[in-house]
Order: structure tokens, then sequence, then C-alpha cells
């Protein structure tokens, strides 16, 4: 606010200083110089005629020669003074008109405007630094949530498409380097309402400074930064960085997922993506040889998570110095037909296109379908730009890290007990993932699959609590009935049972419900809006249980009595 | 030698003396108090206030205070002599005249501040 202020003020100087001297010289010219009355006396005049006559002059207004008609000299006078006067008006008005279309002046206003808009939030919201793939997907998902967040991103265009695209909510951006901690401090930092700092930059030491800034100024508020490299991910995780998502060991964990058991990587998929893989894609054979092109640091996350799978690969890449302490090397990049027959391309299951050009990437794949049509495709793109020809490529998997990490930090943020979720069910195998898959497909079949948690406490769930108070007993199916109609269950299913730490996958639907349970639940997003009701209104919990609508009310009482 | 505090310093200096010779003499009497010297006075601490602009310094701020008080203090008073000359009935009275002296006594007092200010931070800031 100040900054604007003493800007204008400065710069105003000169021009008003001007603007003063040249009325009070004109002021006192009129004063001095004589004058006649209409009975032709010598008339002086006064300064307040004077003042009067010199603003209306000045201002180009001119009522004429007030209060008596003007002599020679006077005249004389008034044609050096509207000279004198307009251009000094000219002037300062030219100076401030100049100052409000100065960029620095633009960018004060809009950094201005922005700080209070943030500073006048009261509801729950995210700081959201970079506004690429990853960021614009999660801003957009909170968005549908009806979730507030706050956007910074250094590049001025990426603001500009902020404003452009179709957000369901009002989200203030501002274009500022988020490693600086005004900016942050501007966009909410420190305000009571923000509840977490995402740190999604692609650039390791801005995000780093981020995480830092924030747990230095709000300990408590949950961090997530990306990172692309593992020295950094240590560095983040030392000062309590509340998550860390690496975009290519993220990729190469999914992926792996989908070669060694995917019916795994379809639940996984199913409950992270919005746009989740139909079930018949599970039924490719997908173990065997997995070919990887291009050896940088993509390539090098994935030959980490197969080779922990025993997955047989085989490794190409065109510089010989990469490739040097591997077995089962081929150098060449990929994009012609005998390298490929080389590297076994006709009995493999699977290759990988993960070099850094979008055009090598496209045609490896091409060519190696023209070899073998069966193959398994996996293919990286690197700049959004190509999106359309990606999409026609017909790849089985299009590798676009942005969108995996969204997702993560999304299912994160949606409900902390997902990724427990995720990480416990690694322990089954895929026979339990298949019947997991159907149970899904079951209720969910194309759309989008949620899942959210329940917990009992006061809380969250005072219409449970109500109801143990009075020694009921709850039991878990009766949250997933429909609060319209009891005999109609609602499209969900439980997927998670805690209680004091102890974990229970996919529980028994009679299970007795206790004060700090928490289940996940799984299933459309409507029948969260359903359960909803249940956990909050008693009367709808009581209805549930018993079938007949609770009457508290002290008329409802004596009516039932008569 | 700094230009720009010469400058400065002169019509601080300025606003104080004419508003001391505008306030000296009589305080009832119309012909001790000349009505150029109100006007220079006023003309004078007007620019004052606009060379205070900008300044963000503690020191700046009172100073812009003080100039903004005696700007209020010498406006009113030239208002009153304006209503007294030209649109009271009865003319300059005696209440009316003192009025404005005191006015611009109170001014006065204002641009003593100013000049002490501008004193000490001349002798804070020794270069």
């Amino acid at each position: 606010m100040n900054d604007i202020l003493y800007l204008m003020l400065r710069r105003l100087r000169q021009p008003l200083i001007t603007l003063i001297v040249i009325y009070s010289v004109a002021v006192v010219g009129f004063v001095l110089i004589p004058g006649q009355d209409d009975q032709g006396n010598v008339w002086h005049m006064d300064f307040f005629h004077a003042i009067y006559f010199v603003s209306f002059m000045g201002s180009t207004i001119g009522f004429g020669e007030i209060p008596y008609a003007f002599t020679s000299a006077q005249r004389a006078w008034t044609l050096v003074s509207i000279y004198g006067t307009v251009i000094a008006w000219l002037y300062s008005i030219g100076s401030l008109l100049a100052l409000f279309q100065e960029p620095v002046f633009g960018r004060m206003l809009r950094r201005r405007s922005f700080a209070n808009e943030v500073k006048n939030f009261n509801e729950p919201f995210y700081l959201i630094c970079g506004y690429g793939i990853t960021g614009g997907a999660i801003v957009n998902k909170l968005c549908k949530r009806g979730i507030r967040s706050v956007v910074i991103d250094i590049d001025q265009e990426r603001i500009d498409r902020l404003e452009m695209d179709d957000l369901a909510l009002r989200v203030p951006g501002l274009t500022a380097d988020a490693s600086l901690p005004e900016a942050l401090d501007h966009a909410g930092l420190q305000h009571p309402c923000c509840v977490g700092v995402l740190a999604l930059t692609n650039n390791d030491n801005v995000n780093l400074s981020i995480a830092i800034a924030s747990k230095l100024l709000a300990p408590d508020r949950v961090v997530v930064s990306r990172t692309e490299s593992a020295v950094n991910a240590r560095n983040l995780e030392s000062f309590g960085t509340d998550h860390i998502v690496d975009p290519f060991r993220a990729y190469a964990q999914y992926l792996s997922l989908a070669a060694h058991s995917p019916y795994m990587h379809l639940v996984y998929d199913w409950l992270l993506n919005p746009y989740h893989r139909p079930l018949s894609s599970a039924y490719k054979k997908t173990s065997g040889r997995w070919i990887i092109c291009g050896f940088g640091r993509f390539g090098k996350a994935l030959y980490q998570e197969f080779i922990e799978h025993d997955v047989e690969l085989v490794l190409l890449d065109d510089d010989a110095t990469q490739l040097a302490d591997f077995d089962n090397a081929i150098i060449g990049l990929g994009t012609e037909a005998s390298t490929l027959m080389q590297a076994g391309v006709r009995d493999a299951v699977g290759l990988i296109a993960g070099t850094d050009n979008d055009a090598d990437n496209l045609s490896i794949i091409m060519t190696a379908r023209e070899l073998n049509p069966k193959l398994v495709t996996v293919v990286r793109q690197n700049l959004n730009t190509n999106k359309l020809v990606y999409k026609n490529s017909k790849a089985d998997f299009i590798m676009e890290p942005g969108r995996i990490i969204a997702n993560r930090i999304l299912a994160k943020l949606k409900t902390p007990l997902l990724p427990v979720f995720i990480e416990q069910m690694q322990q089954y195998d895929d026979v339990w993932a298949h019947t997991l898959l159907n149970r899904m497909s079951s209720i969910a079949n194309t759309s989008e699959l949620d899942s959210w948690s329940v917990q009992v406490s006061r809380e969250k769930s005072p219409a449970i609590m109500a109801l143990l108070d009075e020694d009921e007993q709850v039991k878990l199916n009766k949250l997933m009935k429909d609060p319209r109609c009891r005999t109609e269950s609602l499209p969900c299913f439980p997927l998670m049972f805690r209680r004091n730490g102890d974990l229970e996958l996919l529980p028994g639907e009679l299970s007795l419900l206790q004060e700090g349970d928490e289940i996940l639940f799984c299933g459309l997003a409507a029948a969260q809006d359903q359960m909803e009701w249940s956990v909050n209104n008693y009367n709808i919990l009581y209805y549930l249980m018993t079938g007949e609508e609770p009457s508290h009310n002290l008329l409802a009482k004596i009516l039932k009595k008569i | 030698m700094n230009r720009e505090k010469v400058i400065f310093a002169f019509f601080i200096v300025l606003a104080l003396t004419l508003n001391f010779g505008f306030f000296l003499g009589d305080i009832e009497n119309p012909a001790h108090h000349n009505v150029f010297e109100l006007f220079a006075a006023v003309v004078v601490s007007m620019i004052c206030t606009v060379l205070k602009f900008g300044d963000r310094t503690h020191i700046g701020a009172l100073m812009l205070a003080t100039s903004l008080v005696a700007d209020l203090q010498l406006v009113v008073a030239a208002m009153i002599w304006g209503y007294g000359a030209q649109l009271s009935d009865n003319g300059m009275t005696t209440e009316m005249i003192s009025s404005v002296v005191s006015l611009s006594g109170g001014a006065l007092l204002a641009n003593i501040v100013s000049v002490i200010l501008l004193m000490v931070e001349t002798i804070v800031v020794r270069r």
C-alpha cells in the first residue's frame, strides 16, 4: 500500500510545485495590476477574486471578466497566465497518466490487489507454487471440490492461462519468484486459513527454498514438494517436508506395477486417476522382456524399479558412457529397425520410449509396433504442445509425470488414509487385486471412483457419537445404507478400517464402530454426499438403524402418547 | 554542498519567517498584518508540503505532518480573511482579524517544529 503512495507522491513532487508556483504568480499579478470599476475608478482586485478568476481560467472554464471588465494591462496578464496555468495542468496530468501507464506501477497495483484478496480469505486454501501441468491439474480438481487455492508462478503466460482457464472458483494468481519469502507471504503463507503449501515448480532449488520458508514461517503447515533428485529429496525430508514426490520415480513405480501385477496396477489407477483405464486393458500380457530406450533420469528410475521385481530388461541409449556398467545394453537410439531387432523386439512384451526428444520417442514406438504389433508401448511426452500427436499415437501409456504426481498429491490431500491403503495393498497378490477390481467395477463402471474417509469422533461424526452415547451398537454397514430409503445400499464399500493404529483391509461390514475408528470408503461421489448426512444428522442415522423417524420434540411426544 | 538540501531548507525556513512576519504585530489591528504576507505564507507552506512528499523516514513523516498542520491553519486563516473582506456584512471585525492572527500563530508553532526537525536531522546525519 505504502509503496504505491510513496511512488506517486515522489513522482508528483515536481508537477505539483510547478502548479503551485504558477498559480500563485498569476494570482499575485492580478492583485497587483490596477483595474477599473464600472464608474471608472481605480480598483485593485483582492485575493478572493484573484483566486476565483485564476481557478476558472486555469481550468479553461472561463466565466468572463469578473467583477468588472478588465483593463488592457489586466488582459495582457490574463494572456500570459492562461498559457502558464494550462501548461502547468497538462504537465501535472501528463505526469500522473505516465505514472499509471508504467509497467512497474501496474505490477505494484496488481500485487497489492492480489495480497489484499488473499488476506481477505476466510476459508481454508492451498498455496500452489508453479502452475504447470501438475499445478494446473491440482488447482482444477481443488476448485471442483470447492476448496480454494492461490497460485504463484514466475511466468506471466501461465498466470494469464490461469485467468483464462475455466475454473469453478476464483483463484488469485501472482507473477513472482516463489523462492522469495516476500512473495510467499503476500500469497498467504502466514495466513491462518492456509492449510498447505505445494511446491511444484520445475526447479528443485526453488522448491527447496519454498519448503524451507514454509517450514520456518509456519511449522505446522503441510508442505508437499516436487523434486527430481534423490539428494534433494533427502534434504527435504531432513526438515520435515510432509510429502515429497519425484515425477520420474513416481512414474517408474506406476509403470513397474503395470508390468509385474497388472490388476494391482489397475486398482491403483482406479483409486487415483479420475479417468481410469478400462478393466479390459489388464488382459494384455505384461510379464516378459522389456526394452528401455533412452537411459537418462527416467530410464534409470525405471531400471531400478524393474530390477527390484526381477523383470528382464534390455537397455538402449546412443551414449555409450551411460551404459558402461550394465549388461544387456545396446548402443543406439532405437529409431531404426536394426537396433530394435538386435534388442529382440519381436519376442519382447513391452517397450518404453523414454528419450528427451518427442520426435525420437514417437518414431521409436512406430517402428517397434511395425515389428511387433502386440507390444505394450510406453512413450514419454516432453513438451505439452505435442499433446495432439501423442493422443493419436495409440501408445498404451503416455508418460506424463505431471499428471501422475498431481493424482498422487490429490490423493494425499483428499484423505491421508488412501496412501496408507495403497501401501498396504501391495502385500497382496494379483488375484486379490482382481477380486477387488471386480467389486470396484460393479460400483463405478466407467465413472470416476471417489474415495473418502469417515472418522468416528465428536467433531467429524456427531450422529454416530450420539448413538454410541446411548449405548446403541452402530454397525459399519448402517453407514452404507441410503438415507432416503434404508433398504437400498449406497454405491460404495469400505476399503480399510483403522482402530488404534491396527489396519484391516476390506473389513467386514458388520464390524461395530467405536470412538476413534477411521474407515476409508470408495465409491461414487454421490454416495459420499449421502453418507455425510447419515454421519452428521442424528435423525437420519436413527432412521437407518431402526427404520423409524425419531420423535424428540415435545409435540411429537405428546402426539405419540395420544 | 547539496543543492537539493539548500532548496529544501530555504523553503522550510522561508515558510517560518513569512509566517512569523505575518503574525508579528497587534493581534486586533488589521494594519499590522499584510494580506500579501499571508498569501505568500500559504503558497510557501504548500510548496514545503509537496517538497516533503515521498520521504519514507520517520523524521520525514514527522516533517510532512507539521507541514500539513501549518497548511491547515493557514488555509483556514485565509478563508476567514476572505469571508471578512468579501462576504461579511460588517466587514473585517476585530474578532475576525484576531482569529486570523491566532490561527497563523498556530501555524507558526508548527513551522517552528518543522525547522527544529530539520535541524535535528542535520545534526544527526553529519555528512
